[in-house]
């Protein structure tokens, strides 16, 4: 396998873009991450898309060649390969690329996440996203997507002593961490009493619980090793490792409800083919599309025990002067959840972090980032180690 | 929707009809083919069982936001029931107030009605619970 380098990253700005296509938001993306790499179109082998709905959300399917086509490869008749894994397709779509290139088969890839979710109304997007859980034996039943979060909540709390202001907590610090972000969507701080009196969505978690509905895409640029270094760049970004996991669909039918054993499955891999431990990590980006889910990838990533990630949380063990400061981009949460594209914008967190360029937000010689995306209620997960080299 | 893709279930959600693999005891719910920690050794030793409805509750939430179904229903709250059977699953409880919900407390199955499809549509029915005593 060769060891593969990522050259160049590039989001838009994450919110309701209601002026912008889909289209548009996929080509700033991937212009600014071909610039960023001090690359030209010509250079690139191929395309990765990760999208999780095209269809439910924009009644259109085959983004791959779509994007492909917006952003010129279709003038080189270049492959494009879009990947669904519900919320986690940006983190699986770059874990593909990345394997493209180690395998050889291509040089310079980009990887794209896109989603347009502003299209439709509040209750079309419950609707859309409850898509990811079991349809037929979880939304058939009523569950939307935050009550199966909801019913993790709960157990966590009883088996726990996880308390309702932990969790809260979670949302204050990444609204603190988007405050600091130009790319987020919502860039200002909040109270917890904002977070415990908000409208209730799936008790106990309410409206400032969950992540918003957002626009948005992120792009990055990856090469070879050897190809990053001939191009003398300052400081190369490896990818050190990559682990993907799978679980059941539904929540029902798993053992633990306090836990994602594919989180765990993921991190094992992932931690293993870098060579490293949850110690090691200087920065993560981790998957709160709910508060509760923040709290259970800490654990389950194995930065804290099992039980200890809300008073970890409310202690400021996670905050960015905290010893594993997590969702410096203010997460899911504040910078925004464009499903798709979430994944891709971890990674161009953690680039950003590892170079140094976190303006507002820097991690002090943050060398080694975890990027960790969720799809739907722990189905899918994917955890990938980057490292300055 | 075609119909089919509800009445191919009809005996698992009107009567809770689950799997038990034979081999080594493990009890599923829905029902499955072949037992995944048995895998080829199961093939023909699945035998359906039907779960009693009973269980008890392991974590429920009281719904606000809802699917576009059941917004007529909302609030309505939602529970993992532990069966006695070792499977686990998911529903709604009705005739219950939230502040009568807790964890630990004993349900038991009943039959309702789940959804219509639109206003013209087929109506799919199931299982939901209700409290218990
Ligand atoms: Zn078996």
């Amino acid at each position: 396998m060769r060891d593969v380098a990522i050259i160049g990253v590039g989001m838009t700005k994450f919110g309701e873009h209601w002026d912008r296509s889909f289209r548009e938001l996929g080509i700033e993306a991937g212009f600014k991450a071909i610039v960023d790499a001090g690359i030209e179109s010509r250079d690139v082998d191929a395309l990765y898309v990760g999208n999780m709905s095209g269809g439910l959300f924009l009644e259109q399917e085959h983004v791959a060649s779509m994007i492909s086509e917006a952003v010129g490869f279709t003038e080189r008749n270049l492959p494009a390969v879009r990947v669904e894994a519900a919320d986690a397709s940006g983190g699986v779509a770059f874990q593909q690329a990345v394997l493209s290139v180690a395998s050889g088969i291509h040089d310079t890839v980009v990887v794209g996440g896109a989603e347009k979710m502003s299209d439709l109304t509040s209750i079309e997007v419950t609707d859309a996203i409850a898509s990811v859980a079991d349809r037929s034996w979880e939304a058939l039943f009523g569950a939307t997507l935050p009550s199966l979060y909801a019913l993790m909540a709960r157990r966590h709390m009883v088996e726990f002593g996880t308390t309702r202001e932990q969790m809260a907590q979670v949302a204050v610090k990444n609204h603190y961490n988007g405050a600091r972000n130009p790319y987020a969507q919502f860039q200002r701080e909040i109270k917890l009493s904002t977070v415990l009196n908000a409208t209730p969505v799936a008790e106990p978690l309410g409206m400032f619980d969950c992540a918003p509905i957002s626009d948005g895409a992120a792009a990055v640029v990856i090469t070879t090793m050897d190809k990053a270094k001939e191009m003398g760049k300052d400081i190369l970004v490896r990818v050190a490792g990559i682990g993907l996991a799978t679980d059941t669909l539904a929540l029902a039918r798993r053992k633990t409800f306090t836990s994602f054993p594919a989180t765990r499955a993921a991190a094992e891999r992932a931690y293993k083919m870098a060579g490293v431990g949850p110690k090691d990590v200087d920065v993560a980006e981790v998957h709160d599309s709910y508060t509760i889910g923040e709290i259970l990838a800490i654990e389950d990533l194995g930065f804290f025990k099992k039980g200890e990630g809300g008073i970890a949380t409310e202690e400021g063990r996670t905050s960015l002067e905290g010893e594993i400061p997590v969702n410096t981009s203010g997460g899911l949460k504040a910078r925004g959840h464009p499903l798709g594209a979430t994944g891709v914008a971890q990674i161009v967190e953690l680039v950003w972090q590892l170079r140094g360029e976190a303006e507002g937000r820097q991690v002090k010689d943050a060398r080694i980032g975890l990027a960790h995306n969720v799809g739907g209620a722990g189905g899918t997960v994917a955890v990938t180690i980057l490292e300055v080299i | 929707m075609p119909v089919p893709r509800y009445w191919r279930y009809q005996d698992q959600r009107y009567n809770l009809a689950g799997s038990r693999c034979t081999v080594c005891g493990t009890v599923y719910f829905p029902q499955r083919p072949l037992c995944p920690k048995c895998h080829r050794k199961s093939l023909g030793k699945m035998e359906r069982v039907t779960l009693s409805g009973e269980g008890r509750i392991i974590s429920y939430t009281v719904v606000h936001d809802p699917l576009s179904d059941y917004e007529h229903l909302s609030p309505y709250i939602m529970a993992l029931i532990e069966t006695p059977e070792g499977a686990t699953l998911l529903g709604q409880i009705v005739d219950a107030e939230p502040d009568e919900v807790e964890i630990g407390k004993e349900v038991e199955m009943v039959f309702r009605k789940l959804r219509e499809e639109g206003k013209s549509g087929t109506i799919q029915y199931g299982y939901k619970f209700r409290l218990k005593g």
